[in-house]
């Protein structure tokens, strides 16, 4: 029998992408959708859509009854406008988790939950260490995405415990970037100016799109170890490499005006306040385990996934090739006068 | 989807890879001029002209992204005019050999004599800036930028280093050319120079131009404009977690224990070593066997004479202390001019960690004893060269 696969947040950018990466699959027979929203363009042929929202009894009886064996849970968000408001958006996140758990819990066939999380439930203070591992204790976010994804993990842990033949793996994904990605970030590299926080540069970490889509598709059909792994491409990029690499310029803001700038930003953004401070202080993760336990090595480095999607997604306000011209014109002028100047002074 | 971009395989005269984004043939606009000036020189009159120094070395360089930059090596002999002195020389480096230099710089042209190096910093100058517009820089996971400690941080320490403290430096020797070591020294003067000077030290005259990774208070991290100098200089915060990382990365950490004990004292407690912490720096040595090399600042405490700490102020600025000077806050900002006192940083012989093994860093009498050992050697090596000291500014 071909595997059959629970997807949620099925119709975002990375559902989609896995979902139809699924599809392809040949050993995969069947990819049940979940998402409230249509997808912009409609599923492959493989794929059941369930526009449901977690909580709804159907999502209950569809994964009792359709033979499910993974369920990859993507549907935690960080966007609270499109999610409707932070109280929206906390119901959504931790109750549907909820809510998809305990659905999980009746699945007979249930033999594997991967849970897309983010790097973001290491916060980010000044006081950190330069670089998270898993298992380090980190201060828990009070606030926003960082602290709903804390909740939802502590919730597929719990799960594990329950159901201890089912093989719970938890992604904690760094920022993603790509051709095709729309969140907060590169919303914010899209702005006409990008806001820093002025007198900070933090370091950031980018994960591409690609692979996005292959570590989750590794966790959902290659072997299946438990535990819990960063994500994220090697290197890290400043934030202000990052604005030049995207050609933008940058308008630094003093910190006591940053959360009201941030607000005024917020509107397109959709930028919570946690995020906020992860462009002040920023935020490094150490992905060795995913390399040694999960094999996963990533194509894409943090800066080479970022220049592909300032060159694809982005246009510059500044191009190599002027800079480049900027150099030699420069030069040959410095070195005509320098002749003349070594040809019509006396020594 | 586009390959990741490619760097110009070329070096620049100083024998670093360069930076700037390559076109088709793995070169960037500047190296691809220069090598068809190279070739129509050569093929015009082979041979160099007699005391000019080669400009450009263009050399291909390693082909893989993220491969280890060859080390540096500046040709010919030193020159004095050099504006902004640049790291000397670095060994070891396949730019060395002569076969593979190409000399770019036209038979017919006429000789600028002393405008030649004024022009080849400007090309660097320009480089670098090409370079920081578009982003094409790298930075290690902790922050630090080589780059801009190269081009920017080092030549604005140098002439205090050089002129304004005139540091003497002794038993270089005893620090490591390759792999991990803790640097352990005594930390005074109000402002941390004397961390920035030590790493000056070992970048500009260690023989393999090692770079200190410092480690810091969480303040520095918090402070705008200071959090993102502290990381690009290579500074990290002072916890184990960083420490150990680096360390295993087979760095040179660098560890003030006094702290801000240390950093706000009063002048008349100048040279009495405060309380190491709680020793937590040997027990990462213990666990990673990095040895570990005392280093004795003298000079530093007479930077910034502090006469009294205005505890309240500080208190309320959450800064550790508030220091009066002489000068500050009486002069305003003339206040924050250190005072030139002659400086010696005196490395002293490591102290060997490995032969004790991990299990040492277990047990909490062995960290009281290699603790109280390395705070002495810095205090006695303090006390000798303050002896040997002919005058605070002498």
């Amino acid at each position: 029998m071909g595997r059959r696969v629970l997807v949620t947040g099925a119709a975002r950018s990375t559902g989609r992408r896995l979902v139809a990466a699924l599809a392809e699959e040949p050993e995969v027979e069947l990819v049940v959708a979940v998402d409230e929203q249509e997808p912009a363009e409609p599923f492959p042929d493989k794929v059941e859509h369930l526009a449901v929202d977690l909580r709804s009894p159907a999502l209950v009886r569809t994964v009792q009854s359709a033979g499910i064996d993974t369920c990859a849970h993507l549907g935690v968000t960080a966007e609270p406008r499109a999610a409707g408001g932070r109280v929206s958006m906390k119901e959504h996140n931790v109750l549907g988790t909820m809510q998809l758990l305990a659905a999980a819990y009746h699945a007979p066939d249930l033999r594997r939950l991967v849970l897309k999380s983010t790097t973001a439930v290491y916060g980010a203070t000044a006081a950190d260490p330069a670089v998270w591992t898993e298992g380090l204790p980190h201060e828990t976010p009070r606030h926003g995405f960082g602290k709903d994804a804390i909740e939802v993990e502590d919730y597929a842990r719990s799960f594990e415990r329950r159901r201890p033949d089912v093989a719970v793996t938890v992604l904690r994904l760094a920022n993603q970037v790509g051709p095709n990605v729309d969140n907060p970030l590169t919303r914010y590299f899209e702005l006409p100016v990008c806001p820093t926080v002025l007198g900070f540069d933090p370091r950031l970490q980018f994960l591409h799109e690609e692979d996005t889509a292959e570590v989750l598709l590794r966790t959902i059909l290659g072997p299946a170890p438990d535990g819990t792994f960063n994500v994220a491409g090697d290197g890290v990029v400043l934030l202000s490499q990052a604005i030049r690499i995207a050609g933008k310029p940058p308008l630094p803001i003093p910190e006591p005006l940053v959360n009201r700038v941030a607000e005024l930003v917020g509107r397109t953004v959709d930028f919570s306040p946690e995020q906020v401070r992860f462009l002040q202080y920023g935020r490094v993760a150490d992905t060795s385990a995913a390399r040694g336990q999960l094999g996963f090595i990533p194509k894409w480095s943090s800066l080479q996934a970022f220049e592909d999607f300032a060159a694809t997604r982005l246009r510059k306000l500044v191009t190599e090739e002027q800079v480049a011209r900027l150099e030699r014109d420069a030069l040959g002028l410095l070195r005509r006068a320098a002749e003349w100047v070594a040809r019509e002074v006396p020594r | 989807m586009t390959p990741p971009r490619k760097r110009c395989q070329a070096h620049t005269r100083k024998g670093d890879r360069c930076r700037n984004p390559a076109g088709p043939d793995g070169l960037c606009a500047l190296h691809r001029r220069q090598r068809e000036e190279a070739a129509t020189a050569a093929s015009a009159k082979p041979g160099t002209r007699r005391g000019t120094p080669e400009p450009h070395r263009v050399v291909p360089g390693p082909q893989t992204p993220g491969a280890p930059e060859p080390h540096r090596v500046v040709p010919g002999t030193p020159d004095p005019h050099r504006v902004i002195p640049g790291p000397p020389n670095r060994e070891g480096s396949p730019a060395a050999e002569p076969e593979a230099s190409v000399v770019h710089t036209p038979p017919d042209e006429p000789d600028l004599g002393p405008l030649e190096p004024v022009l080849q910093w400007a090309e660097e100058a320009l480089e670098f800036l090409g370079r920081r517009v578009l982003g094409e820089y790298e930075v290690d996971e902790f922050g630090h930028d080589p780059d801009l400690v190269e081009h920017v941080l080092a030549p604005l320490l140098r002439p205090l280093y050089r002129h304004w403290w005139r540091v003497e430096t002794r038993g270089l020797e005893h620090v490591p050319s390759s792999g991990s070591a803790l640097v352990v020294g005594n930390h005074a003067g109000t402002l941390p120079f004397d961390a920035l000077m030590v790493a000056l030290a070992l970048l500009d005259e260690h023989p393999a131009h090692r770079s200190l990774r410092m480690l810091a208070a969480d303040l520095a991290f918090d402070l705008p404009v200071v959090a993102p100098l502290a990381r690009k200089s290579g500074n990290t915060l002072a916890c184990a977690e960083d420490a150990t990382r680096l360390l295993e990365a087979g760095e040179l950490v660098g560890v003030w224990p006094e702290g801000y004990k240390g950093l706000g004292k009063p002048y008349r407690e100048r040279y009495h070593l405060q309380r190491f912490g709680r020793g937590g720096f040997v027990e990462i040595a213990l666990r990673t066997g990095a040895p570990i090399v005392p280093v004795a600042v003298v000079g530093s405490e007479e930077i910034y004479p502090m006469l009294a700490n205005l505890r309240r102020l500080a208190r309320l600025l959450g800064f550790p202390y508030f220091p009066v000077t002489p000068t500050f806050p009486a002069l305003g900002p003339l206040g924050a001019i250190p005072l030139p006192s002659k400086w010696l940083i005196e490395f002293c012989p490591p102290i060997e960690t490995a032969s004790l093994g991990p299990e040492a860093a277990m047990d909490p009498m062995a960290l009281f004893d290699l603790t109280d050992q390395v705070r002495d050697t810095i205090q006695q090596t303090v006390h000798r060269n303050l002896l040997a000291r002919r005058s605070i500014f002498g």
